[in-house]
C-alpha cells in the first residue's frame, strides 16, 4: 500500500465529515451519529497505515504537496500537507488509541442525553488533531492547533451544568491561550525572518537548510540569537498545550470532563500536540532554546511526579502523571533526542490511555466514586480491569525489560545521561523515576487491594465487553510496543530519525543505567508498599487518615494543595491587577477629574456672564420673531404624519415620476 | 438584451435595491425594515464596483475606495438603528414601525 | 464569467427576496447573511478582494450579529419570533411602487450605450455576442488601498473613524437601560 502526499487531507476529513454529520442530526439519531464517528475514525486509520508503510518505504524523504490558499497584494499563503515518519506514527497512533476510545466511549456515555454531542465533539477533536499532524505548514498547524483548545473546551465542559466542570473548561482555554500567543508571536516573528511558514518546500521551508542559515546568521536581539528567541516562543506554545511548569495548573481540573474525554487529552491528542510540534520544529532549535527546554521538561517531571504523591482523586493521580511524563518528552526534546521523545510519546498514549479508560471502568462501575479513599478491594471484583491497569501501572512506572514505558523512558535516560549539556535534567529524571513508581503503587493498593472502604467499592462488578475490550487491546500494546525500540534494535528511533539501517548495541553497553532505574523503580515501589501495602488490612473505613500524611503530615498537607500554585497565581498575578485597577481608578478619579472639573468650573462661568448679558438687552425683539416663527412651524407640522412608510413610499414614487418626466419630456 | 456584464451588473444592483424597497416599504417590523435598508445600501456598493471595474479608468482604486467608506457608514448606520430599535421596543412594547408615530404633528 | 455573475445575482436576489418576506425573523436574519455572502462574491468576481473580504467581516460578521441580538432582545416569549402576518393592502402598493421603480431604473440601464465608458484603449464592446470581451481589470492590491487610505483619503479616514466612535457611543446611549438604577436611587 502507498499514499501520496496529495491525498493526506483525508484523513482529518473523515473525522470532519462525522463532526459534521453529528452537528446536523437530530439529537435521536444517537446510533447514527456514534456509528459515524467510529467508522470515520477507523477509516482514517486504515489510511494513516498506508501512509505509515509509505513513509516507511523511505525514512529520510519528507514527501509534501503544497497549495496555494490564497493571494494578497504580493503576499500568498500557501498551505500544504506533508507526509514523513513522525507524521505517519503519529497519525497512526492517534487514530487507534482514538477509534478505541471511542468504542469505550459507547459504553461509558450511554446513559448521559447528550450522547449525541458528545461524538459530534470527539470527531471534531479527532479531526483538528490529525489536520495539525498532516500540516506541512505552521499557519495550517495554527489553525488546528487553535481548533484542537476550541474542541477540549467543549469537551471538558462537557458537563457544563457542573459549576466545577465550566471553570475548568475556562481554564484550559484561558492557560493554553496564554502559550499560543508566544506561538502567534513566533509564528510571526518566523515569517518575518523566514518569508514562509511551510516546513518543507523544495528547499525554501522554514526547516531546510536555506532558511535555517539565513536564521542562523541573522542579529541578536538581547543576547539572544533571533533563532533562540523564535524557537523559545514557539516553545511558549507547547508549554501551554502540553502542561508544562509553570502553565500546568490547567490539566489536572481537566479532569472534570467525562473519562473518555480525558483519556483522549492526556494519551493520544491535545497534550501531545505540543510535544509533536517541538519534535515537529526540531531543526529550529538551537542549543540554547534545547538547554531551556530541557530544563523546563525536567522540572515539570519532578513536580508532577511530587504532586501526585498527595492526591486522592483517582483521574488526578493519572493527570500528574501525564503532567510528569510530558515533562520527560520535552525533556528528551531538550536533550536533543527527538526520536526518544516521539517513542515515549507512542509508549505513553497507549498505557495512559489505558490507564484513563481503566480509571474510566472503576468510575462506571463505583457508580462515579473517584475518590481512592472510597475505593479498595476492587481486585477481586473487577479481575480483567484490575489486570489490564496493572499492566498500565507498571507500563507507567518502567517495570524491567517486559513493559513498553521501561524501554522508552530508558532511551530518554540514555539521552540525558550523554548530553553535552547540564546534567541536572539527568538526576531530576531519576528522582523522578523513583517518585513514579512510589505513586503507582499507592494508586494500585489504595484502588485494587484491602478492603471495599465504602458502599460504592463493595458493590462495584465488571463492565460490558464494550469497555473492556478496549481496555485488552491497549494492554497488548502496552506491553508489545516498547520492543519496537530497544536499545538492541531501535527500530523505531533510527526510522524517525530518518535512517534506514538500524545501528543497535548490546544490552550491556548501558547496563549501568539499566540496573540503576531498575533499581530506583524497585526502590520507589518498595517505599510505597512499606507505606500502603502493609496497612492496607487495617483501614476499614474512607475515614482512616493516609499513613503519609501521619508520617510527614505538612508535607503531605503542601503537596496536597497541588505546592499551592493556583493561590501562587492568585496571589501574585490577580493582586497586581487589582493594584493596577486601583491605580488607574485613583488616576482617573483625581488628576483626569480635576482637569474636567476645572473646565466646568470655567463654563460654569461664561454662561454666566452671557445670561445676564441676554436677559439684559437682546430679549425682547426675539419674542416677536419666534411667534411667527412657531405659527408657521405647526402648519407645516401637519405634513409630519408620523408614517415612516409614508415617507419611504412617497420619496420612491417622487422619484419614479422625476424620471419618467425626465425621459419623456427631456429625452425629445 | 444585451450580455454585457457592466448592464448586468446594474440590473443586478437595480432588482437587490428594488427588493430592498419592497421589503421596507411591505414589512411592519422595524427591523426587517431596517434590513430592506441595508440591502438597497448594498445595492449601492455594487454599483460602486460594478463601475468601478468596467467604467473609464480614474484612478486604480476609486471605487473600491467609496465602498470601503460606504460599508463603515453602514456599519454604524445598522448599529445606530438597531439600537434605536432596542430604545422604541422599550417604550411601546413592540416594534411594528406604523404604531411609533407619536411625534407626528 | 458571465454565467457566473448570472447564478451569483441569482443566489444573492432569491435570498433576499425569501428573507424579506419570510415570517420568522430568525431565518430571514439568517437568509440575509446568505445574501450578503453572496455580495461579498460578486465582489470577488469583480476582482475586488479587499472589499470582500470587508463585507464579509462587516456584514456578514458583525452586523449579522447586532441584528440577531436585536431580534432576541425585542421578543417577549420563547415563540415570539414568528410575527403576525402584514396587511395585504400595502404589500401590494408596495411591489407595485418596488415595480414602478425598477421599471424606470432598468429602461434607463438598458437605453444606455455603455461603450463610451469603456476603459481607454480598449475598442467597444461587441454586443450581444455572448462571449464576455476580456477587459484589463483595475487591480487594486491591499498596498495600493492602505497607501491611498493614508495620502489621499486620509481625511476621510479621519471623518470615519469619529463618526463609528459617535455612532458606536449614540448606540450605547439609546439602548442603553436609564430605568431601574435611577429608579433605586431616588426614595
Amino acid at each position: 500500500m502507498s499514499l501520496s502526499a496529495q491525498y493526506l487531507w483525508v484523513i482529518p476529513a473523515l473525522p470532519l465529515v462525522a463532526a459534521a454529520i453529528g452537528a446536523l442530526t437530530p439529537r435521536s439519531g444517537r446510533s447514527l451519529v456514534a456509528g459515524a464517528a467510529i467508522v470515520a475514525l477507523a477509516l482514517s486509520f486504515f489510511i494513516s497505515c498506508a501512509a505509515l508503510s509509505t513513509a516507511l518505504a523511505n525514512p529520510a524523504a519528507h514527501l509534501t504537496h503544497n497549495f496555494t490558499w490564497f493571494e494578497l497584494g504580493n503576499d500568498t499563503v500557501r498551505l500544504g500537507w506533508l507526509l514523513d515518519p513522525l507524521t505517519a506514527f503519529m497519525c497512526t497512533m492517534v487514530t487507534f488509541v482514538g477509534t478505541l476510545i471511542f468504542i469505550f466511549s459507547l459504553g461509558y456515555m450511554h446513559e448521559d442525553e447528550n450522547f449525541k454531542q458528545f461524538f459530534c465533539f470527539l470527531s471534531l477533536f479527532a479531526a483538528a488533531m490529525l489536520g495539525l499532524l498532516v500540516a506541512n505548514s505552521l499557519l495550517l498547524l495554527f489553525i488546528c492547533w487553535e481548533l484542537v483548545g476550541l474542541a477540549s473546551y467543549l469537551l471538558i465542559g462537557f458537563w457544563f451544568h457542573k459549576p466545577s466542570a465550566a471553570a475548568a473548561a475556562k481554564k484550559a482555554f484561558i492557560t493554553t491561550r496564554i502559550g499560543d500567543l508566544g506561538f502567534l508571536l513566533g509564528l510571526l516573528w518566523l515569517y518575518d525572518s523566514a518569508g514562509s511558514l511551510l516546513l518543507y518546500d523544495n528547499g525554501n521551508g522554514v526547516l531546510e537548510a536555506t532558511a535555517l542559515g539565513a536564521l542562523g546568521s541573522a542579529a541578536t536581539v538581547c543576547g539572544l540569537s533571533v533563532a533562540s528567541a523564535i524557537g523559545l516562543l514557539l516553545f511558549c506554545g507547547a508549554v501551554g498545550k502540553s502542561g508544562q511548569f509553570p502553565l500546568h495548573v490547567w490539566l489536572p481540573d481537566a479532569m472534570e470532563g467525562p473519562t473518555p474525554v480525558s483519556a483522549l487529552i492526556h494519551a493520544a491528542t491535545m497534550v501531545a500536540a505540543g510535544v509533536f510540534l517541538m519534535a515537529r520544529v526540531y531543526p529550529l532549535l538551537t542549543p540554547d532554546a534545547l538547554q531551556v527546554i530541557a530544563i523546563i521538561g525536567a522540572i515539570t517531571a519532578l513536580l508532577g511526579a511530587t504532586i501526585a504523591v498527595a492526591q486522592y482523586d483517582l483521574k488526578r493521580i493519572l493527570a500528574f502523571s501525564t503532567v510528569s511524563q510530558l515533562g520527560y518528552m520535552m525533556l528528551a526534546i531538550g536533550v536533543g533526542a527527538p526520536s526518544a521523545a516521539i517513542f515515549h510519546l507512542l509508549t505513553h498514549a497507549f498505557f495512559k490511555a489505558l490507564l484513563f479508560l481503566g480509571a474510566g471502568s472503576v468510575i462506571h462501575a463505583a457508580h462515579h466514586e473517584q475518590d481512592i479513599r472510597q475505593l479498595g478491594g476492587l481486585s477481586v471484583k473487577m479481575k480483567l480491569t484490575f489486570a489490564t491497569f496493572a499492566i498500565g501501572t507498571m507500563a507507567l512506572v518502567g517495570v524491567p525489560l517486559f513493559f513498553s514505558g521501561f524501554w522508552s523512558k530508558e532511551a530518554i535516560l540514555h539521552a540525558a545521561h550523554a548530553t553535552a549539556g547540564s546534567h541536572f535534567p539527568f538526576y531530576a529524571a531519576l528522582v523522578g523515576v523513583v517518585l513514579t513508581a512510589f505513586y503507582n503503587t499507592r494508586l494500585i493498593a489504595e484502588t485494587f487491594f484491602g478492603h471495599g472502604r465504602s458502599h460504592a467499592a463493595e458493590h462495584a462488578h465488571e463492565n460490558s465487553a464494550v469497555m473492556t475490550t478496549p481496555l485488552v487491546i491497549l494492554a497488548f500494546f502496552a506491553i508489545a510496543l516498547g520492543f519496537l525500540g530497544t536499545p538492541v534494535y531501535p527500530w523505531l528511533q533510527a526510522r524517525l530519525s530518518g535512517e534506514t539501517a538500524v545501528h543497535g548495541h548490546s544490552l550491556l553497553d548501558g547496563v549501568g543505567l539499566l540496573v540503576l532505574s531498575s533499581g530506583l523503580v524497585a526502590l520507589g515501589i518498595g517505599a510505597g508498599f512499606a507505606l500502603y501495602g502493609r496497612t492496607l488490612r487495617l483501614r476499614t473505613k474512607a475515614t482512616a487518615p493516609d499513613p503519609l500524611a501521619i508520617a510527614a503530615p505538612r508535607t503531605h498537607a503542601f503537596l496536597g494543595d497541588r505546592l499551592k500554585f493556583d493561590e501562587l497565581y492568585a496571589a501574585t498575578f490577580g493582586v497586581v491587577n487589582t493594584f493596577l485597577a486601583t491605580a488607574s481608578d485613583w488616576f482617573d478619579r483625581s488628576v483626569w477629574g480635576g482637569i474636567v472639573h476645572f473646565l466646568a468650573l470655567l463654563g460654569e462661568f461664561s454662561g454666566t456672564v452671557n445670561r445676564e448679558a441676554d436677559e439684559q438687552g437682546l430679549n425682547a425683539g426675539f419674542d416677536a420673531t419666534s411667534e411667527k416663527l412657531r405659527a408657521s412651524g405647526q402648519a407645516y407640522s401637519r405634513a409630519q404624519t408620523g408614517d415612516a412608510h409614508g415617507y419611504l413610499r412617497f420619496l420612491a414614487v417622487g422619484f419614479v415620476v422625476l424620471a419618467l418626466v425626465a425621459i419623456l419630456g427631456g429625452g425629445a | 438584451m444585451s450580455l454585457d456584464p457592466l448592464p448586468l451588473c446594474l440590473l443586478f444592483s437595480s432588482a437587490l435595491f428594488c427588493l430592498g424597497l419592497i421589503g421596507a416599504l411591505a414589512r411592519s417590523n422595524t427591523i426587517l425594515v431596517l434590513l430592506g435598508i441595508e440591502l438597497m445600501l448594498n445595492a449601492a456598493n455594487l454599483n460602486f464596483i460594478a463601475f468601478w471595474r468596467y467604467g473609464p479608468v480614474t484612478s486604480p482604486a476609486t471605487g473600491v475606495m467609496f465602498v470601503i467608506f460606504s460599508i463603515a457608514v453602514a456599519a454604524a448606520e445598522a448599529a445606530v438603528g438597531l439600537a434605536l430599535i432596542i430604545a422604541v421596543y422599550r417604550h411601546q412594547k413592540n416594534i411594528r414601525l406604523q404604531e411609533a408615530n407619536r411625534l407626528k404633528g | 464569467m458571465t454565467a457566473a455573475l448570472v447564478l451569483i445575482a441569482v443566489f444573492t436576489l432569491a435570498t433576499a427576496a425569501v428573507a424579506l418576506s419570510l415570517r420568522n425573523l430568525i431565518h430571514s436574519a439568517l437568509l440575509l447573511i446568505a445574501s450578503w455572502f453572496g455580495i461579498a462574491a460578486f465582489y470577488l468576481w469583480a476582482g475586488a478582494e479587499f472589499v470582500a473580504f470587508a463585507q464579509v467581516l462587516v456584514y456578514v460578521g458583525a452586523v449579522s450579529m447586532v441584528v440577531l441580538f436585536a431580534v432576541l432582545l425585542t421578543r417577549r416569549s420563547r415563540a415570539d419570533t414568528v410575527i403576525a402576518p402584514d396587511s395585504v393592502a400595502r404589500a401590494i402598493s408596495a411591489v407595485i411602487t418596488g415595480i414602478a421603480v425598477f421599471g424606470v431604473l432598468g429602461a434607463a440601464i438598458l437605453n444606455t450605450s455603455f461603450a463610451r465608458l469603456s476603459p481607454a484603449g480598449v475598442p467597444p464592446l461587441p454586443s450581444g455576442t455572448g462571449v464576455s470581451p476580456v477587459i484589463s481589470a483595475p487591480t487594486a492590491t491591499v498596498r495600493d488601498i492602505g497607501m491611498q487610505l493614508m495620502s489621499t483619503h486620509a481625511a476621510a479616514l479621519l471623518i470615519i473613524g469619529i463618526l463609528l466612535t459617535v455612532a458606536l457611543l449614540g448606540a450605547v446611549v439609546l439602548a442603553a437601560q436609564d430605568g431601574p438604577e435611577s429608579k433605586q436611587e431616588s426614595p
